[in-house]
């Protein structure tokens, strides 16, 4: 451990604003709350406001794993995974069963979480109805009135321009029948891991400067039309690794000839089925 | 027969300029009330102050609701504003290109306001579109075509067709044909002319010209420099007017 940092980088007085925005925003399902976001030692865009939040959360016991598009092996993950091994000498892990707190960028483990696990999302754009409506006044009174019919205009022109909802990452959803919530640009194969999930569920904004969360066991639903109700990606191909039917993969090209395969993109999961399957 | 809006005394001031000053007048059910005058007299800040959108400095507004109870403008909530003016009325204005999400389908402009009042079928959605589209001559096989390829008139059907679909009770047309060619302009009147008649609905119009009063309105209100000057059924003040600005308004038209 560092002598030069505090304990997970972040001084004591802001890891006390964090909490205390950590708080309302637990209180307030969905609800983004603003926080005086600090300058992290990462762009914006690489996980500063996940790693706020993390840094808040750490104690010495914790046990920490990051993953970034469900890998633990990338560039954003091995990063931040050492930088809290420094900042706050925690110990961290791969494995999803044994982690405390899981900072990730972009997916749900596929291991299911319990309630002794914190999930911590990076959050690029936390506000879901930005694309269709810029101001932010009017953002804020959409949602201080439940005033949320914009949001079917996009899953409406989805279908009128591709006959299906196409949307397939940052798939709206409305947490606790209340608030019209982003779940960061997770696949929307991981949206019903939201739903009453026992593990609590944190995002951080760091460059809009928002928290919000999903408490355990909230109803967490997502948005569609009647007559087109929502729908996860499927596979026809299986894990050319782990040989896994269930599991969210990633399509990986491997040569130029047109030859690709279909991949686990959870590693740990994929690793974790190998050995199973070998044993 | 007792009226769906009552104005009364409202002013509207721009720090010391006046915008409209002392205002009164009543809208009945059915009706179609012009405000005409020259650029500058006030006629859109009346729209405007009327419909919400600018508060005004005094004066009172009321709105009968469909149940027959009173509404007091002035007090209502923000929640309470933007629920009647997406459910009970419709605000039309001058450049399509404001009233109209230029970034989305005709469909899915049209079908907005149904979203927004809690309709959630597609197949539904869809087919309202399609015969709204039709109804404002605008071909239905256009329904997933953007706006921005409409040309000028076509695009103001659209945004009548958008503020009519929730078939509200009070309509706000700030100069709907101001900007269109004069066949365009007969075009776009006749449809408003039909479409008031068919749906029974009030509307206040503002508009420059006097023809547009002449053809659609019963009533016509005349401002000059913020105050109203004159006010009466539209044939008598065009055929014969009393004020000196509203004679000089209508001696000032062509005619041919």
């Amino acid at each position: 451990m560092s002598h030069e940092y505090n304990f997970a980088f972040l001084d004591e007085n802001t890891k006390r604003m964090l909490r205390r925005a950590l708080l309302k925003a637990v209180a307030i399902p969905g609800y983004q709350v603003p926080f005086g976001s600090r300058e992290m030692p990462l762009p914006y865009g690489w996980g500063t406001g996940g790693i706020q939040v993390t840094a808040a959360l750490l104690g010495p016991d914790d046990v920490l794993k990051v993953i970034d598009q469900g890998a633990d092996d990338t560039t954003n993950a091995v990063n931040i995974r050492k930088f809290f091994s420094r900042v706050a000498g925690v110990a961290t892990t791969e494995r999803t069963g044994e982690a405390t707190v899981i900072q990730t960028r972009h997916r749900i483990p596929e291991t299911p979480l319990r309630e002794d696990q914190i999930l911590v999302f990076q959050v690029p754009e936390p506000e879901p109805l930005r694309t269709l409506e810029p101001r932010e006044s009017e953002t804020r009174t959409m949602h201080a009135l439940a005033d949320y019919g914009l949001m079917h205009v996009k899953l409406y022109e989805d279908i009128a321009q591709y006959g299906h909802i196409a949307t397939s990452y940052d798939y709206p959803v409305l947490v606790n029948g209340r608030f019209l919530t982003s779940p960061s640009p997770i696949p929307k194969f991981d949206n019903p891991k939201l739903d009453r999930a026992p593990a609590l569920m944190l995002f951080g904004a760091g460059r809009e400067k928002r928290l919000y969360a999903i408490p355990p066991y909230t109803r967490v639903e997502s948005l569609a039309f009647d007559d087109h109700p929502f729908e996860v990606q499927r596979w026809k191909e299986h894990c050319a690794l782990c040989g896994s039917g269930e599991s969210y993969l990633d399509e990986v090209v491997t040569d130029d000839r047109g030859t690709r395969m279909f991949v686990c993109s959870d590693t740990d999961y994929c690793g974790q089925h190998r050995t199973e399957a070998a044993a | 027969m007792s009226a769906l809006l009552e104005v009364r005394n409202l002013s509207r001031h721009y720090g010391d300029r006046i915008g409209c000053e002392q205002i009164d007048f009543d809208v009945h059910p059915g009706e179609l009330l012009c405000i005409v005058g020259e650029s500058g007299s006030g006629k859109s800040t009346l729209l405007n102050t009327v419909a919400g959108q600018l508060a005004p400095t005094i004066g009172s507004m009321r709105y009968r609701q469909r149940d027959g109870s009173w509404l007091d403008l002035h007090t209502l909530s923000e929640a309470d504003r933007r629920r009647l003016s997406r459910e009970e009325w419709g605000f039309v204005t001058q450049n399509p290109r404001d009233g109209l999400r230029l970034n989305v389908s005709a469909g899915a402009n049209v079908a907005e306001r149904l979203m927004a009042l809690g309709s959630r079928h597609y197949g539904q959605l869809r087919d309202t579109a399609m015969q709204w589209l039709e109804r404002v001559e605008i071909d239905p096989a256009r329904i997933d075509d953007a706006p921005s390829s409409f040309s000028g008139g076509m695009q103001q059907r659209l945004q009548i067709a958008r503020t009519l679909v929730t078939q509200p009770r009070l309509v706000f047309m700030d100069e709907p044909t101001a900007g269109l060619d004069v066949s365009v302009q007969a075009r776009i009147l006749d449809l408003l002319r039909r479409l008031v008649g068919e749906l029974g609905l009030s509307a206040v119009m503002v508009t420059h010209d006097l023809a547009v009063a002449r053809l659609l309105a019963a009533r016509t209100m005349v401002m000059q420099r913020g105050r109203v000057v004159e006010t009466g059924l539209t044939d008598q003040i065009l055929d014969d007017p009393q004020h000196p600005y509203t004679q000089l308004l209508v001696s000032s038209v062509l005619t041919t």
